[in-house]
Formats: C-alpha cells, sequence, structure tokens
C-alpha cells in the first residue's frame, strides 16, 4: 500500500506525480484517527484555539466524512479530502461567531475604538496612540522572537470574534478577499475596514503588551 | 488639491492605505497619496514598518507550527476510533 499518510507540507508538491499516474487514492475509517487526527487536530486549533471545540470538530469531522464515503472519489488523498471537510466546519464556526457581532463592531462600537486612535478632527495619531519602536524590528533574536510570538497570539485573540475570523482566513489560508466577503456576509468595504481596525488594535495591544 | 490636503494630514486614511496595500494593489492616486503622507509622516512610517513586520509574524506563526506539536489524548482517539468502528458495523 502506498504511503499517503506522512504527506503534510510535501503534500502539494507530491499531488501532481500521484494524479499523474493512474492511480487513485484509497480509504480507510479504520485507520483514520492513527494517521489523521492529530494533525487534523492542529489544524483545528491554530484556528480555533478552543481545545475542547478543536477536539469535538475532529470528532464531527470523521463522522461527517462517514456519511459520505461513498463521495469520496480517490482523486485526493484521504487527508486532503477529510480536511476539506474539517475547513468548511471551521468556516462555520467563524459564521456563528461573527453574526450578532456584526453591528455592534461595525457600526457603533469600532467607530469609537478608531476615534481612540486618531484625532476625530485632523486624523492625526493621538499622542498616546503614537507608534513607539518595538525595539525587535531588526534584530533576530530567538528568544525574544518566543516571547514576542506568545504576546501577538494573546493580542490576537483579544480581537472580536468576527476581526479574528477575517483576520485568520487571510494570514493563515490565504483566502481571497472575495471568498471571505461571501462566506462571512461581509461587504467589501467593511472587509477593508475590518483589516485595518484589526490591525491597528492589534499593534496597539502589542506595544501596550512588549515595551 | 483638498484631497491631497487631506491625506497629508490624515493618519487615519494613510494607515487603511497602508493595510490595503499590504493585500491588494492601490489605485494610482492612493499611491501618490499614500507616497506624500509617508514621507512627512514618521509615525505611518514606523507604524508600516510594524504593519509589514506583524503580518510576517502571523505568517510564521501560522505555517511553522509543527503538525504534531499539540496531539488529542490516547484515551480520546480510542474511544473515537470506537466510534468509528460503531457507525461503520451499523451499516
Amino acid at each position: 500500500m502506498p504511503d499517503y499518510y506522512n504527506l503534510s507540507s510535501s503534500m502539494s508538491s507530491q499531488k501532481h506525480t500521484e494524479s499523474s499516474s493512474s492511480e487513485t487514492h484509497t480509504i480507510d475509517p479504520h485507520l483514520w484517527v492513527t494517521h489523521h487526527a492529530d494533525y487534523l487536530y492542529n489544524y483545528a486549533i491554530t484556528r480555533i484555539n478552543e481545545e475542547e471545540q478543536a477536539r469535538d470538530l475532529v470528532q464531527e469531522t470523521f463522522l461527517a466524512a462517514l456519511e459520505r464515503i461513498d463521495r469520496f472519489e480517490g482523486r485526493s488523498t484521504e487527508r486532503t479530502w477529510l480536511t476539506a471537510i474539517l475547513k468548511n466546519k471551521i468556516i462555520d464556526i467563524y459564521r456563528k461567531k461573527s453574526s450578532g457581532l456584526k453591528n455592534i463592531t461595525i457600526d457603533s462600537g469600532a467607530e469609537q475604538n478608531d476615534q481612540d486612535f486618531f484625532d476625530p478632527d485632523d486624523g492625526h495619531w493621538k499622542k498616546a496612540h503614537r507608534p513607539q519602536p518595538f525595539g525587535i524590528e531588526d534584530t533576530t533574536d530567538a528568544l525574544n522572537a518566543k516571547e514576542f510570538n506568545s504576546i501577538l497570539k494573546r493580542c490576537m485573540q483579544k480581537l472580536p470574534g468576527l476581526w479574528l475570523s477575517v483576520f485568520t482566513m487571510k494570514h493563515m489560508d490565504d483566502e481571497s478577499t472575495d471568498f471571505i466577503c461571501s462566506e462571512l456576509k461581509v461587504t467589501p468595504s467593511n472587509f477593508w475596514v475590518i483589516i485595518h481596525r484589526a490591525k491597528l488594535n492589534l499593534r496597539a495591544c502589542l506595544q501596550k503588551n512588549w515595551i | 488639491m483638498s484631497a491631497l490636503k487631506n491625506i497629508i494630514y490624515n493618519c487615519r486614511k494613510a494607515t487603511f492605505l497602508i493595510e490595503k496595500k499590504q493585500l491588494s494593489p492601490l489605485t494610482f492616486q492612493e499611491k501618490v497619496e499614500l507616497r506624500i503622507h509617508l514621507t512627512g509622516c514618521s509615525f505611518c512610517r514606523l507604524f508600516q514598518k510594524q504593519s509589514i513586520s506583524i503580518n510576517l509574524m502571523v505568517h510564521e506563526l501560522f505555517h511553522t507550527a509543527k503538525p504534531t506539536e499539540r496531539g488529542l489524548d490516547e484515551t480520546y482517539k480510542k474511544e473515537l476510533q470506537e466510534r468509528i468502528e460503531n457507525e461503520l458495523n451499523k451499516n
């Protein structure tokens, strides 16, 4: 049996050679947990950051996959297929998290938030919010970087749900703007507003917690 | 002229353009406006530098995490496999 299971980052590069052969991919639910559970769990937790929810998602993914196992055509690997199912479930969660928050974050909350950074009259940085050097812009100190990363993670978790969903879809999965807008039901102009405000807040949080 | 004056003094707009630029191309006018603003505003120049490195760090954070860094615990996995076997036996 071909070893499809150890493919992860090398998956995309190997896909081509695999699909050019006449071979199709096999599927074996008896080995799903052994081969894919940890991978899927990591995929989920880096995107939603809640252990219990990530665990549930892995289970839901396997169960959903079983239900539609007859639709697996072997054109992609088992792992790619399972990951696609998981990804849709994650987007569902983003959508649920963001609905309801939308009006608050875009119309009122964020507007005020925005004015905190800039003078409402001339649009200048307010004195207290002016960017200051982090001091690590030009260094490659590994220890610093590690600590900075953990602050970065915490600061990201402080972003409102919809902002974080948009930010994650853009930066983690390199999704297109159109796709994000249609999946999360935001207009393109709100998309840019969210991207802008998410970054202003993220940067301010880093400045506050790092310096 | 008023549009030009508007951007020279407007850090809110400039930071918006800095974010937009990193994800999609700016129009010609936007490019000119941003360049003019950045020439005269050291805070937004710093913001741009930091914004670019934040995007890089976020990208690193998401893409270099090792697949098995955090695994599921074995008991949970065992129960999960049993659940799958049960479902399989139903059919």
